[in-house]
């Protein structure tokens, strides 16, 4: 095995990553950045450095301004490693790696997770069957590989990347058949409150009314306050169902594309047993963490959406935040020298979160698309259902760790990632008691797969 | 099997030049490079990607990004990759995984005797 001492191990190369490790490198720490992808950029700038001009442009002005920040990373002395899987990162801040089929294991004195975020799930009857996937799947298809649906696709589900995605792929050319909105006039009722400081940020503000404006100019079949949402198919989707005030609703398309906001990706944060808390507002789990964005887990930071998601401008600030952190940690930086470089970020930090509220008040997903019925797949690994689930509460299942001992719910590949958060509020509804209670899943290593052959070094 | 891809380049993309051969359930397939394989397989009319070890339904891509495992293919003989993560290359054998894997075994040399009773 391949061992070296190093001064910071950040894993993720997306905004906050970026950002973080181009700042601690300028500021002399030894800094090795770690990225399971071919290029970095994360995914809000997937394939930034690799996509042709007419791409960029394409996708928006948003996206190309991944660039700065993969240039500055470029032009740093960070020691950036592409497809590298990172599998362990221990309390002791060990960061193990799996690159090209050999493992490697750095020591660091300190560790920034920026690992962002993941959509949540979207479990609803049918969301198995190739041809369904979310729509961040599928704008990763449009910025890596220019790839976008070859007949009329159905967008359904809230929220902003769902709406962009409408936009750039109007831009593209592309035809949409039906955007089946979730939102229902309640939720602008609820949305209300946080209006004043969701004006305070107009820009943000502007940008999606724009969006949402030139996606409705079109004419293109706009339902809002969808519910029943299901796909239906045998082997593959062929049309989204759905009713709207009663009346039953379909679209007939091969391509179906569902979203209902992102989460944070807890994976190494939960499997260093970091302290986490449900957000009440945004609907997950994230972890505890202090200004710089340090876990209760001494040297451990997290930047970026991983932390709670605030999108990609907030995050690029966070990494820079998490960078002063470290360098007081590890440099001479002092205290008040960090706190009067953290000034002016926290102002921009700030502004960049003041959208937060409204959005997420606007766009909380609705109960019966996290809490589905009975037949639903929770579990797409294992498939364990909604009704098994709730079948072993009723057998005493108090939470998800039992969940697995009880009918492998959540022990597949993916390792809970695609139900965890569905598992949690599925008991804690069943069981009449907060999701704060109930929990997540006891993540352990390895976080990615990774053979017996190449954990014995063959 | 293959049907109408699902996918397609937009129209403003520049047709790239540099292809790569592979095959996928032994059939060959001419790919853009640089792609993921996950990416390409969807813009060659490959609708399924493999069968659950459960119930042997079908699956395809659902996440795109190393999270949902729904895109797992056998590659080059090694079971249970990611194709989403990785990228394609000439010569890539690639099949559908159908219900559980088995153990990976390296077959050996064994000589057939017989056994004298």
């Amino acid at each position: 095995m391949n061992r070296e001492s190093v001064d910071v191990v950040v894993v993720g190369a997306g905004a906050a990553g970026m950002a973080a490790a181009t700042q601690m490198a300028g500021m002399g720490l030894q800094v090795v950045l770690l990225d399971e992808q071919g290029s970095p950029g994360g995914q809000i700038y997937r394939g930034i450095t690799l996509a042709p001009l007419s791409r960029r442009d394409l996708l928006g002005p948003d996206y190309a301004h991944g660039n700065e920040l993969a240039q500055a990373l470029a032009s740093s002395n960070v020691r950036y490693e592409k497809g590298a899987s990172v599998w362990q990162v221990t309390r002791d801040l060990q960061v193990s790696y799996l690159r090209d089929g050999r493992l490697y294991t750095l020591d660091a004195r300190a560790v920034l997770l920026a690992t962002g975020a993941m959509e949540r799930p979207f479990p609803i009857a049918g969301w198995t069957l190739p041809g369904v996937m979310s729509a961040g799947a599928a704008q990763i298809l449009l910025k890596s590989s220019g790839l976008a649906p070859s007949e009329p696709v159905v967008l359904a589900g809230c929220g902003p990347l769902l709406y962009l995605l409408g936009w750039q792929y109007l831009r593209a050319g592309v035809t949409i058949k039906a955007l089946v909105d979730t939102t229902r006039p309640e939720d602008y009722w609820r949305a209300r409150r946080h209006l004043f400081a969701a004006l305070r940020a107009w820009p943000y503000l502007r940008k999606g009314l724009d969006l949402m404006r030139s996606l409705r100019s079109t004419g293109i079949a706009h339902y809002t306050g969808a519910e029943q949402l299901a796909v239906e198919g045998e082997e593959a989707a062929q049309a989204l169902t759905f009713s709207v005030s009663g009346k039953a609703q379909r679209i007939a398309s091969r391509c179906v594309l569902l979203h209902q906001g992102v989460v944070p990706n807890i994976q190494f944060s939960q499997a260093l047993r970091a302290r986490h808390e449900w957000d009440l507002d945004q609907l997950c789990f994230r972890p505890v963490t202090d200004p710089w964005g340090e876990l209760d887990v001494p040297g451990v930071y997290v930047a970026g959406d991983g932390a709670g998601i605030g999108g990609a401008q907030a995050a690029a600030v966070q990494g820079q935040l998490a960078a002063l952190g470290i360098a007081n940690r590890l440099t001479t930086l002092s205290t008040s020298g960090r706190d009067d470089q953290a000034r002016s970020l926290r102002v921009q930090l700030e502004a960049n979160l003041r959208i937060r509220p409204f959005l997420d008040a606007l766009y909380q997903p609705k109960e019966q698309n996290r809490i589905p019925a009975d037949e639903v797949m929770v579990c797409r690994c294992e498939e364990v259902t909604a009704g098994e689930l709730r079948s072993f509460v009723a057998l005493g299942c108090a939470g998800p760790n039992q969940a697995k001992s009880f009918g492998r719910c959540g022990m597949g590949p993916c390792q809970g990632r695609m139900c965890g958060l569905t598992v949690t509020e599925v008991i804690a509804k069943a069981r009449g008691v907060s999701a704060a209670e109930v929990g997540y899943y006891r993540i352990r290593p390895p976080i990615k797969p990774i053979t017996l052959g190449e954990l014995a070094g063959e | 099997m293959r049907t109408d891809p699902l996918f397609q380049p937009v129209i403003s993309e520049v047709r790239t030049t540099r292809t790569v051969s592979l095959t996928f359930n032994d059939q060959p397939l001419n790919v853009p490079a640089g792609m993921s394989v996950a990416a390409a397989l969807l813009m060659s009319g490959i609708i399924r990607f493999r069968a659950t070890p459960v119930s042997e339904s079908p699956r395809a891509p659902y996440c795109m990004m190393g999270v949902c495992f729904e895109c797992l293919v056998d590659i080059d003989g090694v079971p249970n990759r990611q194709s989403c993560l990785i990228e394609v290359a000439e010569g890539m054998r690639i099949r559908s995984q159908e219900g559980a894997r088995d153990l990976i075994y390296q077959p050996m040399n064994v000589r057939a005797v017989e056994v004298q009773s």
